[in-house]
């Protein structure tokens, strides 16, 4: 009885954060196929599905899904471990922080999408430049929230785990680690984010494979329905990394008040 | 704040009868209590905290099995001379000895409750009594949570406890290593006067079972005298006022007890003998 009362109201909260999304679709839908906006500005719905069905059907589709995933992945990677790495760092150690801090802030607000001329003539068009941009634009949120996440540990628990003999390493893990994951993870979500924008940018620029190049690649043939349908993929990733994290962040940060 | 609710019967209990547990052992060599209370010597000790000296030359011996309050204004030091016993500020001169031995920073015998509970959010309430169970042994934190009557909320997070009970899982977490020696600073400042009075009384119970040494850091005079042996007053770095309290187990808050708590707090308000005003004492 309470079950499938709470499973109905499961199911209405997921009807209602999906409401606009639909809406906007079938809105959409109704104006192209009454002609109002004509299709050679903006493919319907129908027609985008129709060309998502095709590239399914050739086997293009999951490969340039795939191409563009494992780009985004390894970057991130990358960038996250450096990221967390020194934040953890410069947290903890002083003399680093004094050493480093200063020159991580001023990369840090140089646009990274900025260096893409510079990147391009270093790496090419090839895997390395995109891996490379993907990483720089994923350390900095990471750096910046590991470091104040350890920074904002309450000191009090940690003279406590003094007093009871945890130094080093098992202090670390049971104390400054699970005190500073809730910022952690708030760098990892919003570094999601900047991963697949980083990712789209330097495909679009420069690419012979994945979702960017397909878009490029279907405007040089007038194919808009094939250019909606990448850019519809890449909300659809975005919401899957953000899912991703809040699925991290509920078993994760169970013992938290906010996160129950 | 102090809470001077009669908990039980008006019985008298006048200040001339023989005090039942003041400075047992005081006498007693300190080998003969290896598995009693640590007997400890601070001896010319001062901290100082750049320019500011915190304490100056302070000197003070507690007796193994001795419960100890330290009252003072606050900013006098007294909680600084608290984490000096504990290890956690060095003296910049001056000397800690625990036994006979000169102290070498924390001890594993040695259990410090703070006036925040310092519970770990993300771990249960058995595994925060845990960590002070040596090697994290289970059934030993279990014995010490059913101690303090919390036995059947193990499983919990700490977020979901009341300040008295998240104090009492620090108690039961400070008790599950079987310390001789216990410190409190202001373990009970932020509890509201009914729960203050319920830990007072399982305080001086675990402690008369236990017969661990207690140092209770306080700023409120009616819980020194309910709780301690002996009353010292830490003014400007130092002691300036040390009093037995000859009052017998359980303490009750009439006459006996009166006479001390005004004794004292005069002396904590250097108010003189012929300045009657009672009011608020809480500094």
């Amino acid at each position: 009885m309470s079950r499938s009362i709470k499973w109905k109201q499961n199911g209405f909260s997921i009807g209602l954060q999906w409401l606009i999304p639909v809406i906007i679709v079938i809105v959409w839908q109704w104006l192209g196929s009454l002609g109002v906006i004509s299709s050679r500005i903006l493919p319907t719905p129908l027609s985008t599905l129709e060309a998502g069905v095709k590239l399914i059907r050739n086997g293009e589709l999951f490969g340039y899904i795939g191409d563009s995933t494992r780009r985004a992945l390894i970057g991130f990677a990358i960038g996250g471990s450096i990221g967390f790495i020194l934040g953890f760092l410069n947290g903890i150690v002083s003399l680093s922080e004094k050493l480093t801090d200063t020159s991580i802030q001023m990369i840090r607000n140089i646009p990274h999408l900025a260096l893409i001329p510079l990147v391009i003539a270093w790496f090419g068009i090839g895997e390395e430049a995109k891996i490379f941009l993907v990483a720089l634009g994923v350390a900095f949120p990471i750096y910046l929230n590991t470091h104040h996440g350890i920074r904002s540990v309450d000191s009090g628990l940690i003279e406590m785990g003094r007093t009871y003999g945890l130094t080093g390493f098992a202090l670390f893990r049971s104390i400054i680690l699970p005190g500073a994951l809730p910022a952690i993870l708030i760098g990892v979500r919003y570094a999601l984010g900047i991963m697949w924008i980083t990712l789209i940018v330097a495909e679009t620029i420069s690419s012979d494979s994945g979702i960017g190049y397909m878009a490029m690649n279907a405007r040089e043939f007038m194919q808009l329905d094939v250019v909606v349908l990448s850019i519809l993929l890449y909300a659809l990733l975005g919401k899957l990394s953000d899912w991703l994290a809040k699925l991290m962040e509920r078993s994760w940060l169970k013992w938290h008040p906010q996160y129950r | 704040m102090a809470s001077p609710i009669p908990l039980s019967n008006d019985i008298e209990t006048p200040r001339s009868e023989k005090p039942v547990l003041v400075k047992q052992g005081a006498e007693t060599a300190p080998e003969s209590s290896a598995e009693g209370g640590l007997g400890i010597a601070v001896g010319g000790a001062v901290v100082q905290f750049g320019q500011q000296r915190v304490l100056r030359g302070l000197n003070v011996t507690v007796a193994p099995g001795e419960f100890l309050a330290i009252v003072g204004r606050s900013g006098c030091g007294k909680s600084t001379l608290l984490r000096l016993i504990a290890g956690l500020e060095k003296p910049s001169a001056g000397t800690v000895s625990f036994d006979g031995e000169a102290s070498a920073g924390l001890r594993s015998d040695v259990r410090i409750m703070f006036q925040d509970a310092r519970l770990l959010p993300w771990k249960s309430v058995l595994d925060n009594v845990r960590i002070g169970a040596p090697g994290g042994d289970k059934a030993k934190a279990l014995e010490a949570l059913d101690l303090v009557g919390l036995a059947d909320r193990a499983g919990e997070w700490p977020s979901v406890l009341s300040g008295g009970q998240r104090q009492r899982v620090a108690l039961a977490r400070a008790l599950a290593g079987n310390p001789r020696l216990l410190l409190f600073d202001e373990p009970l400042g932020a509890l509201d006067a009914l729960t203050r009075i319920e830990m007072q009384d399982l305080i001086e119970r675990l402690w008369q079972e236990r017969q661990f040494t207690a140092i209770i850091v306080t700023h409120d005079v009616s819980e020194a005298v309910a709780l301690a042996d002996r009353v010292v007053l830490v003014e400007n770095g130092a002691i300036s006022l040390d009093v037995d309290i000859a009052l017998s187990r359980p303490r009750e808050r009439v006459s006996g007890f009166a006479y001390y708590e005004k004794m004292i707090l005069d002396r904590v308000m250097t108010r003189s003998k012929d300045d009657g005003s009672e009011d608020g004492y809480s500094i």
